[in-house]
């Protein structure tokens, strides 16, 4: 079902990411997955002989697995006509200097050079298979601290990579970390010394620009203990009535007393299928917090999970999804107690409008011994239309009895008195609408830095621009 | 163009049937009105319909605000001409603080009035102001619009607001209902404070208690949709006196079915 052309128009006027520059690449594989392509990658990446094994093997057990079937719908979904690695430039950058010209001021549009200047303390960026540019504040480096491309992580801290990396999320966990094991390139390898505290947010922004591309980022995060740190994605694309392909695997591992937290704001173009592992091992008395804000995409699926390994780990999922028409954003969160005296929580809010279908699906498990577990999901869906949709799923497993296990789901709509009332005041109805959704999602909203709350914000009102009428 | 709001010959319907069967009543700025009548009898929807709610429909007469109908016009545009409603019952909006909000209306409304925006900082001044006028404390202002809102406190919500967006024309729909003692009296204080020339005040209520504070020009009795008295403050007393049933038998109507 190819998207109709008003619709097309419509989108390309409303995302406000959605242009491209043409096509930058030094070297870009041909269309299709085969072993040539994975060889091809791992030899251009100058790859240990482990890690070239590690790829096949994954690409066998994608091949063999099949799609699965429990979610929406991936049949639009075809392997075969997107390209798996474009190598956008040769090296990757310390200096915005040094990054090519036309894709620096990609990433200068996007105000990345500029944020990292105000309020970051490291950032990384990717355009299509590759970081072209990575740096961390010095004062961090000087701490030990980490912050390099997954590539170069590979190179540089060899032992350290190869104890995290495919512990967290294996490639026999679903396909697509198959996929992502099989053809990954790019992403971000970080590690923050016992003790050190890092303020500032480190960022890494993806960009996908060519048509019918895949991206397939890999990034491994290993917090020692005591350490504290948050990271922060973002996520466009241009907009093509072709799909593109975007299969990130995130690996977390936070230590004893650690405290990380990862905050994503994917803003895919419409085309895009997000298909994204995320899990977190927490150690003792750790924190770890998901912060999933997925407003793009055609179809995204992704359930951002925590393994509370040892007594004390506490785990947080706040989840946040906003489907417009004909997107379907299935996701939630994962919280899998495995030790007594773990706590986590998940929040997920859910807009859907128009044709949009914004659903939460969620798993709790607690496994037996896991005595004095506390989970707690909420989950409250706002429909904006008569045709808008959303579902929940919460899966709950629970092996122990002395356990705590809270769920409440809400589904309400925009209620035309709310509408009203807002506009006897003196909004128009799409401002009073826009405001009825940004208090919806405020208690997610007020977790992120202030940054990010505003870009967030004015992403949602964005989306929500032209749409009453 | 004199600066009136002129109700002539409204009548309303909803799906079902007519509630306003032609409510004639003139409001010029400085002037405070009040209007009673039993329950059922249309003053919320009279209020609803000056707003321009959806779910009422004009079939005859006009709303003329200092000249202009206003019957056709969205509900923002009436707001940013400088009506306002008071609801009796007022809607919570989740997540989305009374900062916010009115910050967000009044700038809407400067800026269909050519206006500039109001600065943050201006406008922190302009509502911490209002708030002490009101004696309530300044951190209600961070509250969520409505949200857990006790009784009282949604009703001195809507006097803020109308504090803060300074209206010409404000309809006030029973907001003396199921404020304490203290409560009335500054709300009555607050209205006091922004009567003037410059504004015309429409009251709706059930008691002549409030009427004590805020003294008005006019009373109207609405019964079944229609005006069917109007005096001075004096009327308010004898409608506490009599009852309706006693005024209506007086004009020779009968008493509408109990509601
Ligand atoms: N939206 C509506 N749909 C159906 N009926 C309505 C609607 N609004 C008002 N009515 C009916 O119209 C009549 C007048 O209602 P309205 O709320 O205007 O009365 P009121 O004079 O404000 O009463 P009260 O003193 O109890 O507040 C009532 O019978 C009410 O049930
Ligand atoms: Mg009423």
């Amino acid at each position: 079902m190819a998207t109709p052309a008003v619709d097309l128009l419509k989108e390309l006027e409303e995302y406000k990411y959605g242009w491209r520059i043409p096509d930058v690449y030094v070297f870009k594989a041909p269309k299709g997955l085969n072993e040539d392509v994975v060889r091809q990658i791992s030899h251009m990446k100058e790859e240990p002989e482990w890690m070239l094994e590690y790829r096949l093997k994954a690409l066998k057990h994608f091949l063999e697995r099949p799609m699965p079937n429990w979610g929406p719908d991936l049949s639009e979904l075809d392997f075969d006509s997107i390209t798996y690695y474009i190598k956008p430039a040769e090296r990757e950058a310390r200096s915005w200097d040094e990054v090519p010209e036309e894709i620096k001021r990609t990433f200068e549009r996007l105000g990345i050079p500029e944020a990292e200047q105000k309020f970051l303390a490291g950032v990384g960026a990717q355009f299509e298979s590759e970081m072209v540019y990575h740096r961390v504040k010095e004062e961090l480096e000087r701490l030990g601290v980490i912050f390099v491309s997954i590539e170069e992580g590979l190179k540089q801290y060899p032992e350290l990579f190869r104890q995290y990396f495919g512990k967290v999320v294996p490639y026999t966990d679903n396909k697509f970390a198959a996929l992502n094991a099989a053809v990954w390139s790019g992403g971000s390898f970080i590690y923050i010394p016992p003790g050190v505290k890092i303020e500032q947010p480190l960022q890494a922004y993806f960009r996908l620009n060519a048509p019918d591309i895949g991206q397939f980022e890999r990034t491994l995060i290993i917090v020692d203990e005591g350490a504290q740190a948050h990271y922060v994605e973002g996520c466009t694309a241009p907009i093509y009535s072709t799909y593109s392909l975007h299969t990130g695997v995130i690996e977390i591992v936070v230590k004893r007393g650690a405290r990380f937290r990862y905050t994503t704001i994917q803003n895919w173009s419409t085309n895009v299928f997000n298909l994204v592992t995320q899990r977190a091992l927490v150690y003792g008395d750790a924190h770890m917090e998901w912060v999933d804000a997925n407003i793009g995409s055609k179809v995204t699926m992704k359930y951002p999970s925590c393994i509370l390994l040892e007594p004390g780990a506490h785990g947080e999922i706040l989840s946040m999804a906003f489907a417009r028409d004909g997107q379907v954003i299935d996701n939630g969160g994962k919280a899998i107690h495995l030790a007594p005296n773990t706590t986590s929580k998940i929040v997920s809010k859910s807009v859907s409008k128009g044709t949009g279908r914004a659903s939460y699906r969620g798993l709790i498990r607690v496994a037996r011994g896991a005595k004095g577990a506390k989970s707690h999901v909420v989950c409250d869906a706002l429909l904006i239309d008569e045709t808008s949709r959303s579902d929940t799923y919460p899966y709950i497993e629970i092996e122990e009895d002395d356990v705590t296990i809270g769920h409440e789901a809400s589904v309400s709509r925009v209620s035309e008195e709310q509408v009203f009332y807002l506009r006897s005041r003196g909004l128009s109805e799409e401002e009073a609408v826009t405001m009825v959704v940004a208090g919806f999602i405020e208690p997610l909203v007020r977790e992120l830095p202030m940054e990010y709350a505003v870009e967030l914000n004015r992403l949602v009102q964005l989306e929500m621009e032209g749409s009453v009428g | 163009m004199s600066e009136v709001l002129e109700i002539r010959n409204l009548h309303a319907r909803t799906e079902e049937r007519e509630i306003l069967k032609g409510v004639n009543l003139t409001i010029r700025k400085g002037e405070v009105h009040a209007l009673m009548g039993p329950n059922g009898a249309g003053k919320s929807t009279l209020a609803y319909v000056l707003m321009g709610h959806p779910a009422y429909e004009v079939t005859e007469g006009e709303v003329l605000l200092n000249g202009t109908n206003i019957l056709e016009l969205d509900p923002e545009e009436r707001a940013h001409l400088g009506l306002f409603l008071a609801f009796q019952y007022p809607v919570a909006v989740p997540g989305v603080t009374i900062a916010n909000f009115l910050r967000a209306a009044l700038n809407a409304k400067r800026k269909a009035r050519g206006e500039d925006e109001i600065s943050v900082f201006e406008f922190r001044k302009l509502l911490m102001e209002k708030l002490r006028m009101l004696k309530m404390d300044p951190s209600f202002a961070g509250r969520y619009v409505n949200d857990g809102f006790s009784g009282g406190e949604k009703k001195r919500a809507e006097i803020l607001q109308m504090a803060v967006l300074d209206p010409e024309f404000a309809i006030l729909d029973e907001t003396d209902s199921g404020l304490d003692i203290d409560a009335l009296r500054i709300v009555a204080q607050g209205i006091n404070a922004l009567r003037g020339p410059e504004r015309g005040f429409l009251i709706i209520t059930h008691y002549k208690r409030i009427l004590d504070h805020v003294r008005p020009d006019f009373v109207h009795v609405l019964v079944d949709g229609r005006v069917v008295r109007s005096g001075g403050p004096e009327l308010a007393d004898e409608l506490e006196a009599k009852g309706y049933e006693e005024i209506l038998r007086e004009l020779g109507l009968a008493t509408p079915a109990a509601v």
